[in-house]
Order: structure tokens, then sequence, then C-alpha cells
């Protein structure tokens, strides 16, 4: 390209102004920064639309926890209540019997955790690093549980634990009779400690790619200081596993909160879990409380909701991070 | 050591061999566990679903086998099966692309760096906690209340605040934009809240798939003078693709599981007491589910191309 110095001559021209480089250079900074303004902006729009559908109704609820009688008949009151009352929690705390049934769903939730992340890492291991006959056969079936989820089966699930007896083994102890396991915690300790778990197929797949992605080198190491197989999973590879047990423990801790499947199929007691308890809120506080109009009941029942939700969002806020960068070292995708 | 090496006196296993027993030692509890609970369930919902049942708290379970019965009542008797069925499967083709899709989107987005990025990620996962069931429907509640513009349910006021869809409609029609495509579009509006809602899990996924694509190849597209658009469907797209399948499955067996045609076979069998016909619901609904996902793997995976 040929180049005209614009102080050729001492004088400067549009002209040469125009085919100098330093104008070339100006033009192209300048239609990057639009083009990085523009897609900037367009960014922060979609993210901050995205964020609103998402938070709005989180924010709304938690709004009309506080609104008190006057606010909720209040047509000109909009998301920030003018009379804040407490008494939605208060009363939402009584009736849930909150603190000693949250107690009793966080030892089963993190009970269930624990038991998954020791089953599945175990069951992960195997499948990764043994080779044994049928090998890719049994995989085959861990790759079924995740495809056939357990709502396929939730009648003989739940005939089973009705009439609890296993291969006639605890017949023999009983008399011949079964026992109903229904409405106790029993049925999903049971099944997470046979690896049947809440998505266990899922957690069993994500430590086998895990442990897959890991270099045999250390093993082989370990094995030749001395230190047996069991020795060398639990001392060894889990503690190097450590992003794929952050992954799975968010994930259980989360799902088994959630999970609705469990305790409805079960009939787990509300007096375990908390999230039960307040399937039952509004018609207890309706009853007990005098509360006729459907508008409040729902502000009550709006009071319990943010109750349940609070632990296992301080809990993620808590792990959030990690369990990203867990994500995405575990070699979940690969 | 010396426990093994006095068992290999007695069994006289190989190296090879007490690897495998090691194996199998792990996987037990699973495979135990597999084989009473999991495919024993399977097995029982196949017999199930072709015999009438009794329960009784004392005398326990009676079965009386009726062939095809609970088939045949589903398919021709049933008042609601078919239609539900038809669409459940009908909303699980429809969000499946849409889901895909979105979370690739937001998973490139939140890929960059900009500021305050850990707040928006954090955000943007909040849904895999707020969908519970109990939770979620209070929280559907409250997003109908938002998406009608009003806080407090006032009818007047929620009818001022709704979207006349039928005008868009004819909008867009005048444009000569075929009806099948605009009823999708309008459908897919309809449903924003509920894909943003179904996305966590995949958008986690996409962002480590993304993560996992060598830096080196966006190099070498840019030397090239590949635009931002071209490195794209040329370098992030058939990279991502057989994450797309893993997605997939997540996303249809996740709708699936949350379908009104399984709630119909919950309230069958626990309001009704309807056990065989609740069974055999169970049992086509999850052939159709197994069969459709089937499908699209096979035509994805061709079209996939796997880098390592």
């Amino acid at each position: 390209m040929q180049t005209i110095h614009p102080a050729q001559n001492g004088k400067i021209t549009w002209q040469g102004f125009r085919n100098s480089p330093a104008y070339a250079n100006q033009r192209d900074k300048t239609l990057n920064g639009m083009k990085n303004l523009v897609i900037g902006l367009f960014r922060l729009i979609v993210i901050v639309g995205i964020s609103y559908v998402i938070l709005a109704p989180v924010i709304n609820i938690i709004s009309n926890s506080f609104f008190s009688r006057q606010d909720s008949i209040n047509p000109m009151v909009f998301t920030i209540p003018i009379n804040p009352t407490l008494e939605r929690y208060s009363m939402a705390v009584k009736y849930l019997n909150y603190l000693p049934i949250l107690g009793n769903t966080i030892l089963y939730v993190f009970g269930v955790t624990l038991i998954q992340l020791l089953i599945c890492s175990m069951v992960g291991y195997g499948f990764a690093r043994f080779r044994f006959p049928l090998k890719s056969v049994l995989f085959a079936f861990v790759l079924v549980m995740i495809v056939i989820p357990l709502n396929t089966i939730q009648f003989p699930l739940y005939t089973t634990f009705r009439f609890f007896n296993p291969l006639g083994i605890v017949g023999l102890f009983n008399g011949g009779k079964t026992i109903n396991l229904l409405q106790t915690a029993w049925p999903t300790f049971i099944m997470s400690v046979f690896g049947c778990g809440l998505r266990s197929g899922l957690y069993i797949y994500i430590f086998n790619q895990f442990f897959r992605g890991l270099p045999k080198e250390i093993e082989e190491a370990a094995l030749v200081d001395g230190a047996g197989t069991a020795r060398t999973f639990f001392t060894i590879m889990m503690p190097n596993a450590a992003p794929a047990v952050i992954t799975v423990a968010v994930f259980s801790i989360v799902w088994q909160y959630n999970d609705s499947f469990f305790a409805n199929t079960f009939n787990i007691s509300d007096s375990i879990l908390v999230t039960r308890k307040l399937e039952s809120l509004i018609n207890v506080i309706a009853n007990a409380e005098k509360v006729l109009t459907i508008r409040e009941q729902q502000l009550y029942f709006d009071a319990g909701v943010v109750l349940v939700l609070v632990p296992v969002v301080v809990i993620y806020l808590v792990l959030q991070r990690r369990f990203i960068e867990g994500v995405e070292r575990s070699g979940i995708v690969g | 050591m010396t426990g093994i090496r006095r068992k290999n006196r007695i069994f006289h296993l190989s190296y090879e061999q007490r690897n495998a027993v090691r194996g199998y030692w792990f996987i037990l509890p699973w495979l135990i566990g597999f084989l009473v609970f999991y495919a024993g369930c399977l097995v029982q919902l196949g017999e199930f679903s072709l015999s009438r049942i009794g329960l009784d708290a004392a005398t326990g379970m009676t079965k009386e086998y009726i062939g095809f019965g609970n088939y045949i009542e589903a398919f021709t008797s049933h008042a609601t099966f078919k239609q539900t069925l038809t669409s459940s499967v009908m909303d699980m083709l429809i969000d499946l692309p849409m889901i895909l899709f979105f979370s690739l989107f937001v998973a490139m987005l939140l890929n960059r760096k900009f500021k305050g990025r850990a707040l928006v990620r954090a955000i943007f996962f909040l849904p895999i906690i707020l969908s519970a069931d109990a939770v979620g429907s209070a929280i559907t509640r409250a997003t109908e209340l938002v998406n009608a513009g009003v806080s407090s349910a006032n009818l007047e006021t929620a009818q001022a605040g709704t979207v006349s869809v039928a005008y868009y409609m004819q909008l867009f029609g005048d444009l000569a934009i075929p009806e099948s495509v605009l009823g999708y579009i309008v459908d897919a509006v309809n449903r924003i809240s509920s894909i943003i809602k179904g996305s966590g899990v995949q958008i986690i996924l996409f962002i480590a798939a993304l993560q996992s694509i060598p830096g080196s190849l966006y190099e070498v597209a840019r030397i090239e003078g590949a635009t931002g658009y071209e490195s794209f469907w040329k370098v992030t797209f058939p990279m991502v693709m057989p994450h797309m399948i893993t997605n997939t499955i997540y996303t249809v067996v996740d709708r699936f599981s949350s379908s009104e045609v399984i709630r119909l076979a919950t309230r069958t069998y626990k309001e009704l007491y309807n056990y065989g016909l609740s069974s055999a619901f169970s049992v086509v609904s999850t052939l159709i589910t197994i069969l459709i996902l089937g499908l699209i793997v096979y035509l994805l995976n061709r079209r996939t191309f796997y880098y390592n």
C-alpha cells in the first residue's frame, strides 16, 4: 500500500491524513472499541434479563414473607412492604417446628451424602482401575441406571419397602413376616448403601471418569511401598479425588435436600424432612390460626419457603466456587 | 502382605485373578443393590403390568395374571393416558433443543472473564437449588404473579399486564412467517422461565466442556484469519458436540422424570389404587422415552467428531 506522510511538503492535507497508517490505526481502534462496547452492552442486557427471570420470583417470595395484612390487600404496595412484619416468620417457625426438624433433615441429608460419596467412589474406582470378567456389561448397567430413572419403578420400590423381605433374609429373623419400612428414613439409606440412591448412577459415572483420568503411577508407587488396595484407595486416591468428591457432594446435598421422589414414594415422615412439613404448612396455619383468606395463607407459606431454602442456599454459596472448579476439573464431561 | 501370600497359596490365584477379585470387592455393594433393587424392580414392573394387584396390610400382596388387560385399558378405555403421554413427549421434544442451545449460549457467556462473574455464575446456578417440588410450586406461583406484572393478585391489573399473544401472532403472520414456526416461537417465549430453570446442570456441563477445548485451536483459527463467528462453528461447536450428547441424555431423563405422565402413574397407584394400570403406564412411557432418546443420540452420534 502506498502511504503518504501527512506532513509531506510541510502541509497536512485531509487526503494525506486519510491514507496515513496513523489514521488506519486510530480507525481500527475506534471500530474495535465500538464493537466491544456493543458486545459488552448486549451481554449485559442478556445477563441482567436472565438474572431477572431467575431472581424475580425469589425476591417476590422474600418480600411477600414480610408483608403485613394491610400490605397484602393494598394494591399500591409493590415488592417493598410499607408495614413490614416478622409475624409470618414466627408463625412459620412455630408450626414447621423448624429447628428440630431442620436438624433431622440435615442429619438425613448429610448421612445419605456421606454414604453416596463412599459407595459411589468405591464403585467408580472399581470400574476405573480393575479388569474383571463382564466389566463392560456391568458398566452398561450403570448407564442403564442413569437412563431409566427411579421414577419408572416407583411402584415396585414402594412394595419392596412396604413388605420388606429381600431374598427372604428378613423373614428368617421375623418368623416369615415382612416389615414395613415406609414412613422411616431406612429405604433411602438402604438404597444408598447399595448404590441405588438418588442419581447414584450419575455419581458412579462421575467418579469413574475422574479416576480414569488420574495417572496410574500414583497407585503403583503406593503398591511398591507396601500399601494394600483398600489403604491405597482411602489414603492415596480419595484425597486426590477432591474435585470429584466436591462435585458429587454438592449435587448430592442439594438434590437430596430438594428431593420429593424418595420422600413421596416412601412416605418419609414429616418429622424427618422439613420439605414434607412445608407441604402441610398452609393447612396447619389456616386451621390453627383461623387465617381464612388464601392471599394471607400464601404469605405464611412464603415465609416457610424462605426458611426451608435458607440452609441449602447457604451450603451452596459456601461450596459454590470450589464446586464449579470441581466440575471443570473432575472430567465429568470427558 | 503375608495375608495375600497365604490366600494365594490356598486358592492359587494369579495376579490377574486377584486383581479381578479386588475389582469385584469394590463394586460389590452396587452389584447387590442393582440386582436386588433395580433389576429386581424392573422385572417386577413388567410382571405387575400384566397382573391385577391387590394390596392388603395383613395378607400382603396378591397377584393375578390377566395378560395385556392393563395395556389394552391404557390405550383404549383410559380417559387421559394417551393425551398425557403425547403432551409429555411433545413437551420434552420442544424443550430439548431450546435447553441445549440456551445452555450452550449461557455457558459461552459465562466462560469469558468479566467483572462480577462469580456473582453471575452463582445466580445462574440457583435454579438447581430452587427446583424442589414443594418449594417449586410456591415459586411457580410467584413466577405467574410476576409475569402478570403485579405483586398482589389483583385481577384487573393482572389483565393489563399480560401480553396479547394473538396480536403478535397476527403481526408476524403478516410477514409470511409460517404459522408452525410462529407457534414454536410463541411457545418458546412462554416457556422461557421453565427453560432457564431446567438449564442449570447443562450450563455447568457446557462450561466444563468449553474449558477442555485446547486454546491452541483458537490461536490457529485466529492466525488463519477466522472471525469469531467462524471459529464458533468450526472450533467450538464440533468440540462441544460429544458433550451435547451427554446433555441430551441428562435433559431427556430429567424432563421425563418430572413429566406429567409419570405424575399420572403416581396418582394412579397412590390415589386410585390401580397398581397394575400404573405399572403399565410406567412401562409404556419409559419404553417410548428410551426409544426417542436412542434415536436422538444415534442421529447426534453420526454427526459427532471425537477429538481424542
